[in-house]
């Protein structure tokens, strides 16, 4: 990235050059787009002591969806805050536009919002809660009229206008605090937990309402939930949160199917852990001596060399039952005994042991042919080195 | 209060005996109040209801104490002081009470408990000692004797009552509310009287009403910072009770009853309105 000074510089040279060359430089920005938001080195610390966000980096497109997501106290609303202008960073600097805002009060950053209470004004109507971000901007009324209208049917409020908000349920709510957010059409929006509230069936429905109205807007937005379900079917990319810094950043398949350590895949869908020990590196895959004494080869992700501690990381659905006919061949194969078996309809979960671990689970669909299995029985599993990822311990 | 049909015999002695004294109580507290009324439109000039009174022959009843009232200057001096002095104060007691409430409440206040107890002393203090002290050290500074003196004093005595309610209705009101206006664009003073004020309004306005109430019949203080200028009808009233017995007095009383009748109505509107529009009770 350039810095400030650079940047000013460049912007001249663009301006005195001829018409072919400031062609060039433009063709040479799009390649590397100035980000759009950009946390850089940001620490927080509310005691002066303890640092709740520790190092904090993310560089933001212009019109994506940027999740932070990661578990209750991971510090993921004291970023968003630090964004909206709310709480200062210790240390660090936030960009917008490439240009710092720590000198610009909330008020003037044009950042929408959407808050996890909805905080809806209690006194004004739906209506008046969608005027005010217009009046503070001193448009026409005939200009906030129909702005207030359009918001109101992007929503599905049209008829909604003239009642308080406690006289809404909670997802229309929902419905008018993100209208609010987006009415001054701010080119950014925040979003901290916006659907912690409401009940499942409801929260599927606005995650699709959310995803529709970005696509159509065209908005930045960040938002922080600790649901890695809506964190992956929103997404345009993810940072996994935890301790105060970004353990990963990636698109959501690239999570699921990529872990980079044993925290994102851990926290990312399920997964099966096995601890050992590196023995021996072949290239990108490594040996792995578990505790319980067989080897595994697996992927090396995360791991040095011979003698490190390792946490293997294997997807439940990636573990196959293996059949007499023995048309599969996997690197790894292993008798297991079953546990458990439960039912859930279009696929069962298996509960084994296998390789020392009792708490393993095996995901295979309800197709022919894998029924019957009971308790007790041994049955042989195996899965390839591809999917089983050697990550850190 | 019904009694239910399987009340035991006891049970409904107590039903009766607990109304009877609920009337009593009512009785003693309210029954002085009431006679007033009456008493105040006696034709006699005495504080006792006459035969003519008493068969509701018209001779009996007159005017004539609201009369004296309204043409006597010292009495239309007294309220017209009270008035003057009652309002200021409420006007400074509750802008500046509001202010400490809600700085007091903001959660980068250092020392707020000190603060606090410090603001409110003049409620727990002894209204003596206040005044007393409030006479020395204002004759100091030539306040003594001065209207500013007397609003000053009483602006002290009403602030508790602004920063106890304002607080109150603070402590249920959601801050994230600020940081929504402010996040759409609302500078503070905006934010502030838009989104915070609108919804501590029922704190602000029975806080103003009882710091007005305070002042209004406040009789210490005014006893020692007070010229003969700026008596107020309290005083007036007590001079008027010890040096000339006259039933204006009650006509006074009545008219009195009547304006705090007024202002509790006004107040319970108030609430009412405020209630609907913060949407505690949709219609
Ligand atoms: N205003 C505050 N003052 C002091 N500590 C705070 C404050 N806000 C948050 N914290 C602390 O910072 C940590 C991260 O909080 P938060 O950013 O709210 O996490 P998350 O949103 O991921 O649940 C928590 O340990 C919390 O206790
Ligand atoms: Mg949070």
């Amino acid at each position: 990235m350039l810095t400030l000074a650079q940047r000013d510089f460049y912007r001249g040279m663009c301006m005195n050059e001829t018409l072919a060359d400031a062609g060039e430089a433009r063709a040479a920005t799009s390649e590397t787009p100035l980000s759009f938001a950009r946390f850089v080195n940001v620490q927080k610390s509310y005691d002066g002591v303890e640092l709740v966000v520790k190092d904090f980096n993310l560089d933001i497109r212009k019109g994506e969806f940027v999740t932070l997501l990661g578990p209750s106290g991971s510090g993921k609303t004291t970023c968003l805050m630090m964004m909206a202008g709310f709480e200062t960073p210790t240390h660090g600097e936030i960009l917008l536009k490439d240009e710092p805002i720590s000198g610009l009060p909330p008020h003037k950053r044009g950042i929408g919002m959407v808050f996890q209470n909805y905080a809806l004004f209690p006194h004004m109507t739906v209506a008046e809660n969608l005027a005010f971000p217009l009046e503070v901007r001193h448009l026409s009324k005939a200009e906030i009229k129909e702005k207030v209208a359009k918001a109101l049917a992007m929503v599905r409020l049209e008829e909604f206008g003239d009642r308080r908000p406690a006289q809404l349920s909670g997802g229309q709510q929902q419905r008018v605090a993100l209208a609010r957010a987006l009415v001054f059409e701010p080119e950014l929006v925040l979003m901290d937990e916006p659907l912690g509230a409401l009940d499942k069936n409801l929260r599927e429905e606005m995650q699709y309402e959310i995803k529709r109205i970005h696509a159509r807007l065209g908005v930045t937005m960040i938002y922080v939930t600790h649901d890695q379900t809506e964190a992956l079917t929103m997404s345009d990319r993810i940072a996994v949160f935890n301790d105060g810094i970004v353990q990963q950043l990636a698109s959501p398949d690239e999570l699921y199917e990529r872990p980079e350590n044993a925290f994102v895949a851990y926290f990312i869908g399920e997964n099966n852990r096995l601890q050992g020990e590196v023995t021996e590196r072949i290239g990108d895959n490594c040996k792995v001596r578990l505790d319980s004494g067989d080897t595994v080869v697996a992927k090396a992700v995360a791991v040095s060399g011979a003698g490190t501690r390792t946490t293997l990381s294997l997807r439940p659905e990636r573990v196959s039952i293996l059949r007499g006919d023995a048309a599969e061949q996997f690197e790894n194969q292993f008798t297991a005994t079953v546990q458990e078996v439960i039912y859930l309809g279009d696929h069962l979960r298996t509960r084994v042991s296998v390789c020392g671990n009792d708490d393993f689970i095996l995901k295979t669909p309800n197709a022919q042919g894998y029924g019957g299995m009971r308790p007790g029985q041994q049955i042989q599993v195996g899965w390839s080195s591809a999917d089983c990822r050697a990550l850190d311990a | 209060m019904a009694i239910p049909s399987y009340a035991t015999r006891g049970e409904r002695i107590w039903h009766y005996l607990f109304l009877g004294i609920c009337g009593l109580v009512f009785l003693f507290l309210i029954g002085p109040l009431l006679v007033i009324i009456p008493l105040s439109f006696n034709s006699q000039p005495y504080f006792t209801f006459s035969k003519e009174m008493l068969t509701f022959d018209p001779a009996g009843y007159s005017l004539r104490w609201y009369h004296d009232f309204f043409t006597s200057s010292a009495w239309l001096n007294a309220i017209k002081n009270s008035f003057i002095i009652g309002i200021a104060s409420t006007f400074l007691a509750t802008v500046l009470g509001t202010v400490a409430a809600l700085g007091l409440s903001s959660r980068y206040m250092p020392a707020r408990g000190v603060i606090m107890a410090l603001l409110i002393s003049p409620m727990i203090v002894p209204l003596i000692i206040s005044a007393a002290a409030m006479f020395f050290f204002f004759s100091k500074v030539n306040l003594a004797q001065t209207y500013v003196g007397v609003i000053l004093a009483h602006t002290a005595l009403g602030i508790p009552f602004v920063i106890i309610t304002v607080t109150a209705t603070l402590s249920s009101f959601d801050t994230t509310l600020i940081r929504a206006a402010h996040s759409l664009g609302a500078n503070p003073t905006r934010t502030f009287f838009k989104v915070v004020l609108p919804l501590v309004t029922p704190g602000v306005v029975s806080g103003a009403l009882f710091a007005f109430i305070t002042s209004f019949d406040e009789v210490v203080v005014v006893l020692f910072i007070a010229g003969p200028e700026q008596r107020t009808m309290p005083i007036q009233m007590w001079s008027g009770i010890r040096e000339q017995i006259s039933p204006t007095i009650l006509a006074v009383a009545t008219l009195l009853v009547l304006l705090s009748m007024l202002l509790l109505t006004t107040l319970e509107l108030l609430r009412r309105r405020s209630e609907r529009l913060r949407g505690v009770t949709p219609e």
